[in-house]
């Protein structure tokens, strides 16, 4: 498995979810789990993906999910799960 | 499984906290470059460290990129040339040339800065080691990328007050070949007492002689990081205070471990060290000075000032030594003038001196960093600064430096604009009381007595 985090900030609008979810499922990216809350009329959502079966590059993934944030008006931003997993669990 | 606040609280560091992974630094061994002839010196030399670091620059963008962590700076350090050059250089003008092929190589890898134009004399010189420090005004003068530094004394050896001397004379030997430039050269010249092998950051970073022949080293930052989580506690007590900055350390060095494997992974090079240090830049809200203000100080440079700072410089090595598997370089606070806008601020405002400085350098990382002084500050004055914080480095067992620029043409209340991640400073005054009658002595300083320990 290969995860990454897939993180959405933005305001809220309809079809977000709608829109990352079909880019996923194009590019053979499997969603593991889906937080999602609304902080002050801003949309947040984290996703935790496997990109296992991904047959782009991740820095390509991140590059046309950040153009796909652009054109509905959210930031999207891809980490590898690492990052997170070493700051916070010992 | 990760939740969404701890993603949030990471990407806020990152974004809104400055939190960054300030260097990645290859340290190369020349020690097999060594020949007689200086041409084919030079072309080893190049041939050696383009070999080594050609992926380094690409590599760091590329672990950057998939973390989301930006990673600041990519540099070499090299084995001290003083060592490499001896055989083949016979004057100042030889051994400067290595120093333009070293700059050469570093703007071919793309890297920033490389370290290691340096001897180490804390005891005696050899003539090799005299030779280079005389070209260090020349060599400064006539590169962009090169960092020396010079290891003047140590707790096992004493001081060498002769070296003391004449790096008083050579300081302000760059800072006139660079005046054109605001004396630039000087802010890549470092000198220290117990230099330590495998310090990542400049201009201080040399590849010890101790070290493999390759060998990744990490710089972490993050004053922002720590600045917001203790806003969060104002007013609570010190075991509240100290807990937060163990944990704000553990988690920004965890960060600088996991870029040190990866990048040890990818570049096939060893990993060697993490520097768990706090390193300001002159980015509002990326100072030290604004942590010890949260502490609760008006300004650095107030009464209380040196025991905050030995409690922040105490808790982040607390914190960070059991986020790293290997621990080393300079690890703790900077306190660079020039490069922290909080400093800057608190020269401004009179309530942070030399003098100052030189006390909260007993407890902190390293020591006189980036600071102005007037242009026409004696020679004799300068090796007087360099031997009173290369005497706080021998007595307390820890690394002290001195990067002090005399400012040529400019004066007390002048300011001076290096520019980048180097910033700007105001002038400071300096104690202008003689030294000169110590200075002149000559010989070295002998080892304090609990040097004594085997």
């Amino acid at each position: 498995m290969n995860k990454t985090i897939i993180t959405v900030v933005g305001k809220d609008t309809v079809g977000i979810i709608a829109k990352v979810c079909t880019y996923l499922a194009d590019n053979q990216i499997n969603i593991l789990d889906i937080s999602q809350t609304i902080v002050q009329g801003f949309f947040n959502m984290m996703m935790i993906v496997d990109t296992n079966e991904m047959s782009k590059h991740f820095g390509e993934m991140a590059d046309e999910l950040k153009e796909l944030g652009e054109s509905i008006g959210v930031d999207i931003k891809c980490q590898k799960e690492e990052i997170f997993d070493k700051m916070h669990r010992i | 499984m990760i939740n969404l606040f701890e993603v949030v609280e990471t990407n806020e560091m990152i974004t809104k906290e400055n939190l960054d992974v300030r260097t990645i630094t290859m340290g190369i061994s020349l020690l097999d470059c060594i020949d007689s002839d200086l041409t084919s010196l030079n072309k080893k030399i190049y041939d050696k460290i383009y070999e080594a670091a050609k992926d380094l620059v690409k590599t760091g963008e590329e672990i950057s990129r998939e973390f989301g962590i930006p990673i600041v700076n990519k540099r070499i350090s090299v084995t001290p040339i003083a060592l490499i050059g001896g055989a083949a250089c016979k004057s100042i003008e030889d051994y400067a040339s290595i120093a333009q092929t070293l700059d050469q190589v570093a703007h071919q890898v793309g890297v920033n800065f490389i370290g290691g134009y340096s001897a180490l004399v804390s005891k005696g010189m050899t003539p090799a080691d005299e030779l280079l420090i005389r070209s260090i005004p020349l060599a400064l003068s006539t590169t962009d990328r090169v960092c020396s530094s010079v290891n003047l004394g140590s707790t096992k050896t004493g001081i060498n007050m002769d070296a003391v001397k004449l790096m008083g004379q050579i300081v302000k030997q760059t800072a006139e070949c660079t005046k054109e430039q605001d004396s630039l050269g000087c802010a890549k010249l470092v000198v220290f007492c117990n230099a330590p092998d495998d310090n990542p950051f400049m201009a201080g970073a040399f590849h010890g002689v101790t070290e493999a022949d390759k060998i990744i080293n990490v710089g972490v930052s993050g004053p922002g990081v720590v600045k917001t989580a203790l806003s969060k506690v104002r007013g609570e007590n010190f075991e509240v205070l100290c807990e937060t900055i163990k944990k704000t350390a553990f988690k920004v060095t965890r960060v600088g471990q996991l870029v040190a494997q990866e990048a040890s992974a990818r570049l096939g090079v060893p990993f060697g060290i993490v520097d768990l240090s706090l390193a300001p830049t002159p980015a509002i809200g990326d100072s030290v000075a604004d942590i010890l203000c949260e502490i609760g100080l008006e300004y650095a440079g107030a009464p209380g000032t040196t025991a905050a700072l030995a409690l922040l410089n105490d808790q982040v090595k607390k914190g960070g030594v059991m986020a790293s598997s290997y621990v080393g370089g300079l690890s703790g606070a900077f306190i660079p003038v020039s490069e922290d806008q909080g400093m800057i601020d608190a020269v401004e405002a009179g309530a942070l001196t030399l003098e100052k400085l030189e006390a909260m350098t007993c407890v902190c990382s390293v020591g006189l960093d980036m600071i102005a002084i007037p242009g026409d500050t004696k020679d004799t004055t300068i090796s007087g600064i360099i031997a009173d914080e290369m005497a706080i480095g021998m007595v307390n067992q820890k690394t002290t430096a001195v990067r002090i620029i005399p400012v040529i043409g400019k004066g007390v209340g002048e300011t001076v604009e290096f520019g980048g991640l180097l910033g700007y400073a105001p002038i400071m005054p300096v104690n202008g009381f003689s030294c000169d009658a110590f200075v002149n002595r000559g010989g070295r300083i002998p080892a304090p007595i609990h040097s004594f320990k085997n």
